[in-house]
């Protein structure tokens, strides 16, 4: 196995960075010997023999003496002792039996090389036998991590700093405070520096001896918001009553965490409705179709969720079809994808309406089941033609990633794009049916077939072009969805329930109802999430969904009077 | 004189107003999506009397049908059977217990049943579940649906299911079914609507029979019709009553004239 | 008809049954098959020509519990036009109690060997049985409940429903909800069903081994008895007055309602005996399977149901059973053979039957059919006037 670690060896400035990988440690020792001996003077925090004395402690049985150890050793950012850590961690420091030194070991074929701890030379050679290992285990682990993370915080590159802060911060040990003391005091980086004051202040509540020094810890902690800093706050408010501090800290400690805690829910209830939205959106775009075929037409589509599903596939298979025909412009395929699916999503519509549906018109449980019919005939094809196993449909550049806002918000890209296409199907939709002459007919057909006939509308020919209008958004739905759900013969049914419990909660007929029907379904949802968990969530919203259509048999906004009841 | 006294006067005469009347509606409206299907109507029928209520479409006839037998809710108004009964309160099934029966615009039987069982689900008396269980068929009640299937002129077709029959037998299967519940008010909506001339000529025949013993409100476009029921006429408009008494006196009210034949 | 009706006065159920040519076909078949299969596979020498094989008898067994469920929907489909799309749920009630009695009596003797708690209940460290699962180790609780469960179910979901006048496709679509949701509920371990897994792994009913070929017999004739009852009882509804009560609302419901019936007590009253139904089916159907999993909620098994109807015939009762044996034994028949086809068949059914043959198998046979058939091709053509008088009339 090939570790790479991260060693700094810093002298105070100028700082390297090197990476050593096990089997070549002899090299990179070598490597360190030669800087050890070019640097005229080093500016160690140790002088050779303080860093030998403490490192020597480390030959003790008791982890909880080891660990003093090594935080004694990291706690003076000395850059040589990061290698010696990162041997010990790597099972690679021994004590060798003949004078009781710590060194480190290098295996080179079936001998070992002593490696000088302080120097980085060879300092011998032996077999296995005449070394015993200082051993670690879990616990040692965590505090070798810990304070190599530490020493990271010297390194030079920002990456690593930053990461380290980080790290230092999670373990918020008060021994490795000097060292952060000492490394703000290097820090150059805004952004790194207020977090480093943060670990600073964090560490300072629990370390912090006088009622001043908890004060301003206090103060700089109030102002940030994150679940760990609210974690710390409540863990010192719990501990202060026990330790009898001050009244005016334990206050002060409180009303921090009543603040922070009080931004945190703001952020979590928007982190939430933005969730919801999100979930919103795909629902939205899932039953849009449906509040054409079975809003406008009143026809009971059970195989919409396949409508989807062909369009998801439409997707795959123009996708397959740029990365053979035309590599570089794949990205572009789901532009391609989009009209693609709305145009084969739409005549599979139109031949299910010709062949079956206008022959049920007015019978909605026979098409009910008619359509499901069609639905397991679809499904089975497309598994016969692409197996049952799940699609790969890549996301473009421009939908991967996310826009991460501070306080733990993390806005995916594909998310936003949905929420924002889900919109921009919607309100295509809307101009189609209020502003295109084929809109006017669909209106007319629907509110009067005999008299829209009569005036000489194509009844029939509305009739398949509005359904394969629904379907054809369907499609276009799919597309979309391809990118948040598994490409598989099941995803239609996937929808299919969902879809009709957003239109009959939004009121058939009416588009903004579905609208408001699949947002307020997704918020509701998301919000109920956290408290009952996801699936108990759902059955909630099932049976409040259930419950509602019997205040509101119609729907949130249904049409009133005469013409509806009939 | 005083408001109080005023108002006690109000009282008193709305109270005789409604005493002595099978059915009384009074200042209801209804609003649909902000339509008003009906405003602030106003009418009474005696007992006994057979009405006919005329209007244009949309003038709110069958949304007054639907207001008296429960299956729409009046915003405002009240609606009173034999004087103290208030039928917004109560829903279909309660309303056509009470003794109020509605015969549909489009005719409307059960299709897949019998004439006979027909006239024996429409026959007054237990409508509970498990009295429906256990019915059995006594022969008063054979007699009774045999009487009523010659009042409607179906006795040959007895053992024909429903959907077999023509627009017009419907008709009258449906009037003779609402004969069977025996109800004190009888509402019916354009009974001869697609009937030949035969068949209307009959179809007044049997409804000016039937009002002999009950009340019945007939809702009718058909002007020749009107005239061979021979009764008292309800003109409506927009939702509220723009001329009521004899056909003629009606037929020469200016308003009417200019309803029906436009400005 | 007359004359019947006056000869039977005194007892017209055994009148109905008489006249009841399909039902009589199918009263005696059930007679004879609850005789002569249990004859066939235990008395019967292995190796003869008319020895039935045990695995044929717990087909034929299984069939017979669809065909009881098929039977429930029918009574409220056929006779009601209450299309319910949630079925399945009631069936996988009444299986679920007969299942958690079958876990009782496995005792200790499963895996962990807890004498109290059922395998599952111990894997997930729980310590003592909860609240719902006492009684369950009695046979007669657990039949009660069988019925009771899904019956209150359905009392409270259609007395909600039904009150608020949700008809049609709507009542269509929460009754799927309401599967969905008990669905995802009982996949859940938290509700102590097995989760996942379901329950399973059972050994013994009433002490006799549900391995012998003798209980499995027994179970065999216990199903063809139960859809026996089950098919005069429903009988006798359909033919009542309440019946015919039902069958008017399903032709015009407010014409039944301006006639004074209480409509939501009558669809009310039969959605529950038809749940009742249901869920003993399920309680006959899982210790023949041996399994009873959250799969048996999915909204797709509730709307295959529906089809087994529609094959068979819709309105006549003894065509739903005809259609569940059809349908499944297509299903045995497809998923052993060719897989593959098995959804092309069945998709390719629900869309012929509804297209052309609205009266089902039954429908088409002419000593059961209307007096006035007519071509596949002439019925279809007058659908679509029909179709299109129904969807202007309704605009």
């Amino acid at each position: 196995m090939r570790i790479v670690m991260t060693a700094v060896l810093t002298a105070v400035r100028p700082r390297f960075v090197w990476r050593i990988s096990v089997p070549g440690l002899i090299a990179v020792c070598a490597i360190c010997a030669v800087i050890a001996t070019t640097m005229p003077h080093p500016a160690h925090a140790f002088s050779d023999e303080e860093l030998r004395n403490v490192t020597e402690k480390l030959n003790v049985k008791s982890a909880t003496k080891k660990i003093k150890a090594i935080d004694a050793m990291a706690a003076d950012g000395d850059p040589r002792v990061a290698p010696i850590l990162n041997a010990m961690l790597e099972g690679n420091l021994f004590v060798r039996d003949s004078d009781e030194h710590v060194v480190i070991g290098a295996k080179k074929g079936k001998v070992w090389s002593h490696i000088d701890i302080v120097s980085g030379e060879i300092v011998g050679e032996s077999s296995s036998k005449e070394l015993s290992k200082i051993k670690v285990n879990n616990r040692l682990r965590g505090a070798l991590r810990d304070a190599l993370a530490a020493l990271n915080l010297f390194s030079k590159d920002i990456v690593v700093r930053t990461a380290a802060v980080e790290q230092v911060m999670d373990a918020r040990d008060p021994s490795m405070l000097p060292l952060l003391d000492r490394a703000i005091e290097r820090e150059e980086d805004p952004t790194l520096l207020a977090r480093m004051e943060l670990a600073q202040a964090t560490m300072a509540l629990a370390a912090g001896e006088t009622p001043k020094q908890r004060m301003a810890a206090i103060d700089v902690l109030a102002s940030e918001t994150t679940p760990q800093i609210r974690a710390v706050l409540s863990q010192f408010v719990a501990s202060a009553e026990a330790e009898g501090y001050e009244p005016e800290v334990i206050a002060a400690a409180k009303g921090a965490l009543k603040s922070v805690e009080g931004r945190l829910s703001m952020w979590q209830t928007l982190g939430d409705v933005y969730r919801g939205i999100s979930l919103g959106s795909v629902l939205l775009l899932a039953a849009v179709g449906l509040a054409i075929t079975f809003g406008v037409m009143g026809v009971i589509n059970m195989a919409h969720g396949e409508m989807i599903m062909i369009g998801a596939y439409t997707t795959f298979v123009v996708q397959q079809v740029f990365a053979s025909i035309f590599p570089s412009g794949s990205p572009w395929s789901l532009m391609i994808a989009v009209p693609a699916a709305f145009v084969v999503a739409g005549l599979v519509g139109i031949v299910i309406e010709r062949c079956v549906i206008r022959f049920l018109y007015g019978r909605p449980l026979e098409t009910l089941l008619a359509t499901w019919g069609v639905s397991l005939v679809l499904q089975q094809a497309i598994r016969s033609l692409f197996g049952a196993t799940n699609q790969q449909v890549m996301a473009p550049d421009f939908m991967s990633g996310a826009l991460e806002l501070s306080n733990g918000l993390v806005l995916t890209y594909n998310r936003l794009w949905i929420i924002l296409f889900s919109l921009i199907v919607v309100g295509g939709i809307a101009i189609v049916l209020r502003y295109t002459a084929f809109g006017l007919q669909m209106r007319a057909v629907t509110q009067n077939r005999r008299m829209a006939g009569s005036v000489g509308i194509r009844t029939g020919y509305v009739d398949a072009l509005t359904f394969g209008l629904g379907s054809g958004i369907a499609g276009i739905a799919g597309v979309a969805l391809s990118q948040i759900s598994n490409v598989s013969p099941n995803l239609g049914q996937t929808y299919i329930i969902d879809s009709f419990m957003v239109v009959v909660f939004g009121g058939v007929g009416n588009l903004w109802g579905t609208v408001l029907g699949a947002f307020s379904l997704g918020i509701v949802n998301k919000f109920l999430e956290p408290v009952a968990g996801a699936v108990l969530a759902k059955i909630f919203v099932l049976i409040a969904l259930i419950l509602f259509i019997q205040k509101r048999p119609k729907g949130l906004f249904a049409l009133k009077g005469r013409a509806v009841e009939a | 004189m005083s408001e109080a006294a005023e108002i006690k006067i109000e009282q008193a005469e709305r109270k005789e107003a409604r005493a002595n009347t099978i059915l009384y509606v009074d200042g209801v409206s209804v609003t649909f999506d902000g339509f008003r299907a009906l405003n602030s109507l106003s009418f009474y029928v005696e007992p006994g009397e057979l009405r006919a209520i005329i209007g244009p479409n949309g003038a709110g006839k069958t949304t007054m049908m639907d207001i008296i037998t429960g299956k729409t809710r009046p915003d405002t108004g009240d609606v009173l059977f034999r004087s103290d009964v208030d039928l917004t309160k109560l829903d279909e099934a309660e309303i056509a217990n009470l003794g109020i029966g509605r015969k549909f615009q489009k005719p409307t039987v059960f299709e897949s049943h019998t004439v006979f069982d027909n006239l024996l689900l429409a026959c007054s008396g237990g409508r509970g579940v498990f009295q429906a269980l256990f019915h059995r068929l006594g022969n008063a009640e054979k007699l009774r649906i045999e009487q009523t299937l010659e009042t409607i002129m179906l006795v040959d077709k007895r053992d024909e299911t429903a959907a077999n029959l023509s627009h017009g037998q419907k008709q009258w299967l449906e009037i003779g079914m609402l004969l069977m519940q025996e109800p004190e008010l009888l509402l019916v909506d354009e009974p001869v609507a697609g009937m030949t001339d035969s068949e209307t000529e009959q179809t007044a025949k049997l409804l000016r029979s039937i009002a002999i013993d009950r009340s019945v409100v007939v809702v009718e476009h058909d002007m020749e019709f009107v005239r061979d029921l021979d009764c008292k006429v309800t003109v409506l408009h927009e939702g509220s009553v723009l001329a009521e008494g004899r056909l003629d006196h009606v037929q020469k009210d200016p308003r009417v004239i200019e309803v029906y034949l436009g400005r | 008809m007359t004359d019947y009706r006056q000869k039977y006065q005194m007892t017209p159920v055994i009148g109905w049954l008489l006249r009841d040519r399909g039902g009589m076909i199918l009263l005696s078949i059930l007679i004879a098959a609850s005789i002569l299969i249990p004859v066939g596979n235990l008395i019967v020498p292995e190796g003869s020509a008319l020895h039935v094989p045990t695995w044929m008898m717990s087909l034929l067994g299984k069939y017979l519990c669809y065909a009881l469920l098929a039977l429930s929907v029918d009574l409220i489909w056929g006779f009601c036009g209450i299309l319910s799309l949630g079925h399945g749920a009631f069936f996988a009630l009444g299986g679920y109690a007969m299942g958690m009695y079958l876990m009782r009596q496995i005792g200790d003797r499963g895996v962990y060997g807890n004498p109290e708690l059922p395998d599952f209940m111990v894997f997930l460290n729980w310590t003592e049985l909860p609240w719902y699962w006492f009684g369950f180790d009695m046979f007669w609780f657990a039949i009660v409940m069988a019925m009771f469960v899904p019956g209150l179910l359905a009392f409270v979901f259609g007395f909600l429903a039904f009150r608020s006048r949700v008809t049609g496709v709507y009542l269509s679509i929460i009754t799927q909800a309401m599967t969905y949701a008990l669905l995802l509920a009982f996949f859940r371990n938290d509700m102590g069903f097995g989760g996942n897994n379901g329950l399973t792994d059972f050994k013994d009913l009433l002490g006799f081994s549900l391995q012998s070929d003798s209980t499995r017999a027994s179970l065999f004739v216990a199903s063809a008895v139960m859809l026996g009852i089950c098919y005069i009882l429903a009988r006798c509804i359909t033919n009542s007055r309440l019946g015919k009560v039902l069958i008017a609302i399903r032709d015009a419901e407010s014409r039944v309602r301006f006639t004074g019936y209480r409509v939501e007590y009558y669809k009310l009253f039969v959605f529950t005996v038809s749940a009742v139904m249901a869920g003993i089916a399920g309680s006959l159907y899982v210790p023949q399977v041996g399994i009873i999993n959250p799969g048996e909620f999915a909204p797709a098994l509730s709307i295959e149901i529906v089809i087994w109807v529609a094959v068979g015939g819709r309105g006549t009762l003894y065509g739903a059973v005809l259609g569940a044996f059809i349908v499944n034994y297509a299903k045995t028949f497809f998923t052993g053979v060719m897989p593959e086809f098995w959804l092309f068949f069945l998709g390719g059914l629900f869309i012929a039957v509804t297209l052309l043959l609205p009266k089902g198998v039954i429908g088409a046979v002419p000593a059961f059919g209307s007096p006035d058939r007519q071509s596949v091709l002439a019925g279809l053509r007058k659908r679509i006037s029909n179709g299109r008088a129904n969807q202007g009339g309704k605009a």
